[in-house]
């Protein structure tokens, strides 16, 4: 018998030790966002500030704007922070945000395997880089998935005028999957894709490739921050998600988002107007 | 053992059994009663085991009954030692203790009788030895070192001896005498003719499925009265008389 | 080649360098399996008990169902209890969606199947070796249950082991579920597929190597117990 006590001891002390922390004491509040900000490694340095001064964890999901937008609309997150635009206007319009709030900015790069096979470098801008893709037939990948990412890059193609739904599966290819895995195909591949410069620049895996297109002004890429309305869903943790976008927008965090570079790049540009907060 | 309320005689009406098709118990009736050793022969395959089981209860016959003293519940009160003894994963006490766990005895009742259980069985000193490693006549003794434990009234036994060597065989029928010896009624199989002369009161040959011959084992040994009985005892192999002797016989029950 | 090598010089570090992060993320790992086995196993070994020894309508297709959902594909079982615990789901008032609970639930629902078919098939085949035994001594299925469960418990632990082993090894319904959150529900192989988003291949197969020698070291010490316990046992 003394053998069962000493297992369910030790099972009861696993479980203990696995409820108090994460379900009832710690204030925390949950965060949806887009690979971009979370695997750049941007919040892992500025959310420790915020909870610093606050005593406020700050839990991030990184995953695709469209299951950001929809985890927000379900309620399973307090706060949202994604960047693409009409994705964020109308969750606000629909009553699922209380308001959105400006952030920062980064931008969008083409890149490519360093041959360049499509000549696209010497275009200089997105819109023409596009074309000889799809005149040259070389590989593209898109990410597929319905992040601001795969939006943008639709967004590109129909400036081109090109329908690309028509070439998939031949030289145009959906991954389906986050940033990551697609800039580890399209290295593998040898192929074009869309990145945000942000985890374009914090990738590891990219000998071979290189940013082929940027600066344009297409390529240009904001980040929005809004409160899930708890008009909605009256469990979301208003207060603390509200105090955490004030911060964010604030001169504090509007710095410390200025303050982060990769390999001494700064990756994002704060651009909240200050009248904003509260 | 005197003491309680008999749950003997057992009474045997008109029991048949069938499996897959084939009748391997043929309406037999028969009445055992407390006292003599029984010893139940036949070649294989006759219904011997089937015939023992259906005694003790392990299966139930298709038609007839099988009565415990006009009626009782009598579960408790038989036992039975199988050919090759199972034993659980544990030690050989905790074997016998689990036996009496299952009969509701509570913890401090049991510890004694499994001490003596063994100590009848001259298993004392493997009492913490794990019952599976023992050799298989140790595992035997302790079958009926269990069924010690028990003090049953009726204990069947299905060949206990037949993959045993003779010293094994020898210690087997020492305990099973002493069971006899304490008032309990010894229901046995056995293919070893010898044995049945050795243990027996009275023999029971069964032979496809029927009750062909019942006799005090002097005379079943001497003068049996059922020609196959009487080859089975000469040690002749009844195959090759089925057909003609079986009918023959099948004709004659048939006709009482 | 260099990758592969690279992974072995970086789990060595992170191994030898005692980094905490890595050691929160593998406690967390055990935690989250370990439980998740417990409960699997405390759910499964009574029903596939049931199963083996009690006959009842559809038990046929009981045990083929069993067998059938040993093989669920973990990213739907992600899924369903995603849906389940979100707000928006049946049971969303409890907050549970990326929280190590419902990582917990959703390996339960990996595991359990395992050990409930592995546990139906064990019993099963004591139950036909014991039964006529049993029954003689006055136990029916019901009373043989705790003795079978103990004399088949070499094979049960490997059974348990089994689910152990697609708990721990298991990356879509954690991921789903638990949503990878730095600190709260990050486990080794939700960390592995965040190392190659990032690109990072020699970190991600260098924790690989790490989780691949905690289950063995799991495995290994099941393992010389099972040998201890057969040789003093028989």
């Amino acid at each position: 018998m003394k053998r069962y006590f000493f297992t369910l001891s030790i099972l009861a002390a696993l479980f203990l030790s696995i409820s108090p922390p994460t379900v009832a004491q710690e204030k925390f509040i949950t965060i949806a966002s887009t690979t971009s900000t979370v695997n750049s490694g941007l919040m892992d340095a500025i959310n420790p500030l915020f909870e610093k001064k606050t005593g406020i964890k700050v839990r991030m999901l990184s995953v695709g704007t469209g299951q950001a937008v929809r985890l927000a609309r379900d309620g399973d997150v307090d706060v949202l922070l994604v960047h693409h635009r009409p994705s964020e206007d109308k969750f606000v319009a629909d009553g699922h945000g209380v308001k959105r709030y400006d952030v920062m900015y980064n931008d969008f790069v083409i890149v490519g395997p360093e041959e360049d096979p499509a000549k696209i470098v010497s275009v200089g801008e997105a819109r023409g880089a596009m074309i000889r893709i799809a005149e040259s037939k070389s590989l593209f990948l898109s990410r597929g998935d319905d992040s601001g990412t795969h939006k943008r890059e639709l967004t590109l193609w129909g400036m081109a005028g090109i329908d690309i739904a028509g070439f998939s599966g031949q030289w145009y290819r959906e991954t389906g999957s986050g940033m990551g895995a697609t800039l580890n195909a399209a290295f593998a591949m040898g192929a074009y894709t869309l990145a945000d410069r942000g985890t374009w620049l914090s990738f590891r895996n990219r000998a071979g490739m290189a940013v082929m297109v940027e600066g344009d002004p297409p390529l240009h890429n904001p980040y929005g921050i809004m409160l899930v309305n708890p008009a909605k869903h009256p469990h979301v943790k208003a207060a603390m998600g509200q105090q955490y976008i004030d911060w964010i927008v604030s001169p504090q965090g509007q710095a410390a988002i200025a303050a982060f570079t990769v390999e001494g790049q700064q990756l994002f540009h704060p651009n909240a107007r200050q009248t904003q907060g509260s | 053992m005197d003491a309680r309320t008999s749950i003997l005689p057992l009474e045997l009406s008109g029991v048949s059994f069938t499996a897959g098709g084939q009748r391997l118990i043929k309406d037999i009736s028969a009445t055992f009663e407390a006292g003599p050793r029984t010893i139940i022969v036949g070649p294989n395959g006759a219904g011997k085991s089937l015939f023992l089981r259906l005694c003790h209860g392990l299966i139930k016959p298709d038609a007839g009954q099988v009565l415990w003293n006009g009626g009782g519940d009598a579960t408790p009160h038989q036992a039975m030692v199988f050919q090759r003894p199972v034993m659980l994963r544990r030690s050989a006490a905790a074997n016998v203790d689990y036996a009496l766990h299952l009969k509701g005895l509570p913890r401090n009742e049991r510890r004694e009788l499994v001490a003596e259980a063994l100590a009848r069985t001259g298993l004392s000193r493997f009492a913490r030895s794990p019952a599976r490693v023992l050799s298989f006549g140790e595992q035997q003794r302790l079958a009926l070192a269990r069924t010690w434990a028990l003090n049953p009234q009726v204990l069947f036994l299905d060949e206990p001896t037949a993959s045993l060597d003779p010293a094994a065989t020898h210690s087997v029928e020492e305990i099973i005498s002493a069971f006899h010896d304490a008032g309990t009624k010894i229901v046995m199989t056995t293919h070893d003719l010898g044995q049945a002369r050795r243990l027996g009161d009275e023999v029971l040959f069964i032979y496809r499925g029927r009750i062909l011959e019942r006799a005090p084992v002097d005379r079943f040994f001497t003068a049996p009265e059922n020609d196959l009985a009487q080859a089975f005892i000469k040690g002749e192999l009844l195959w090759w008389r089925r057909g003609e002797g079986a009918e023959e016989n099948e004709d004659r029950e048939e006709g009482e | 080649m260099t990758d592969i090598g690279n992974a072995f010089i970086q789990a060595f570090e992170l191994v030898v360098g005692l980094d905490p992060d890595l050691a929160e993320i593998v406690l967390l790992s055990l935690k989250v399996s370990l439980l998740a086995v417990f409960l699997a196993t405390a759910i499964g070994l009574p029903l596939g008990a049931a199963v083996a020894l009690f006959r009842f309508p559809g038990r046929g297709g009981v045990i083929v169902l069993l067998n059938a959902l040993m093989g669920l594909p973990p990213v739907v079982v992600g899924l369903v209890v995603y849906l389940t615990l979100s707000r928006a789901g049946p049971l969303g008032v409890f907050g549970l969606l990326f929280t190590p609970t419902a990582m917990i639930i959703a390996q339960v629902l990996l595991v359990t199947p395992i050990i409930a078919a592995l546990t139906r098939q064990v019993i099963e085949d004591l139950w036909s070796e014991y039964e006529e035994q049993l029954r003689s001594l006055g136990a029916g299925p019901a009373r043989a249950v705790p003795a079978l469960l103990w004399d088949g418990r070499y094979t049960l632990l490997t059974t348990v082991l089994a689910g152990f082993g697609r708990a721990s090894a298991e990356v879509g319904a954690v991921m789903m579920v638990g949503g990878n959150i730095d600190h709260v529900t990050r486990v080794m192989t939700t960390a592995i597929a965040l190392e190659v988003s990032k690109g990072d291949l020699a970190l991600a197969l260098g924790l690989g190597v790490i989780l691949i020698v905690l289950s063995g070291t799991v495995n290994a010490a099941a393992f010389m117990l099972k040998e201890a316990a057969i040789r003093k046992h028989g």
